[in-house]
């Protein structure tokens, strides 16, 4: 309960917003528009390659139009990823330190994930 | 929760069946299983960087009768998601969301997956036969 004997409107009073609270909300939506055409063209790409064989997927990947925007769907599909998986922990999870630990599980795994996707498409499109 | 005394609001099951409830949560469970999903990519865009050998597990895989069933329920998840997520982005403009519009751009959303992804897997399997 409340030790401090003051009520919790006059605790609030004058500390403000945190001032964050447009950020998240407005990245969510933007990354979610940049998502529906980086997905819809990575759909096309994927069905086009549906039954191709491996020199043909690696050859598309390499293509530098092709692995510019793959790069920017692994970047952007991620951050929109974290930013939604981050409102569902904090509505559902009630034990603090369990909602504390999803949160930074999921930032390390976005943040490898990333990294692999990343690090996957350049070795293709640099040819090593 | 504090010991109010105060009525709690109405559980659930005291509401009648509305597909705005449908849509509303399917929303969070389809980005769930979509960032799931993402980890999937990864994993082929990896195997490809790794070599024929590698690349050749992963298309096992996902070409398995498992895999299969993962990957067009995946691109159902898809579409869900992208249809709703589209209707989202125009109600937060402030448009739709008078009741009748509301529900039939939930059910638009659920329509529109399920014909997508039949249009996506027709097109696949066709040129499996072709």
């Amino acid at each position: 309960m409340n030790k401090d004997l003051r009520n919790p409107l006059a605790r609030a009073r004058g500390l403000g917003s945190a001032k964050e609270g447009v950020s998240h909300w407005m990245l969510q939506r933007v990354t979610a528009l940049g998502l529906i055409f980086l997905t819809l063209w990575f759909v096309v790409t994927v069905v086009s390659l549906a039954h191709a064989d491996f020199g043909t997927a690696r050859a598309t990947l390499a293509k530098p139009w092709n692995a510019v925007l793959l790069i920017a769907l692994i970047i952007t599909m991620f951050r929109h990823a974290v930013l939604g998986l981050q409102v569902v922990i904090e509505d559902y999870v009630h034990t603090r330190w369990l909602e504390v630990a999803s949160l930074v599980v999921i930032k390390f795994i976005a943040v490898l994930a990333t990294l692999t996707g990343v690090l996957a498409v350049l070795r293709v499109a640099l040819g090593s | 929760m504090a010991q109010t005394g105060r009525p709690l609001s109405p559980h659930l099951q005291v509401y009648k069946w509305q597909v705005q409830m449908v849509s509303s949560i399917l929303h969070r469970v389809t980005g769930i299983l979509n960032a799931v999903g993402s980890l999937i990519i990864v994993w082929g865009l990896a195997s490809i960087a790794a070599g024929p050998e590698a690349f050749g597990t992963f298309t096992s895989v996902a070409g398995s009768p498992f895999g299969t069933v993962v990957m067009v329920g995946w691109t159902l998840n898809f579409f869900y998601h992208l249809c709703n997520g589209i209707r989202h982005l125009v109600q937060d403009t402030g448009a739709g969301y008078a009741i009748e519009s509301f529900v039939r751009s939930s059910w638009l959303s659920i329509v529109g997956a399920i014909v997508l992804t039949a249009l996506v897997w027709g097109y696949v399997l066709l040129g499996a036969q072709a």
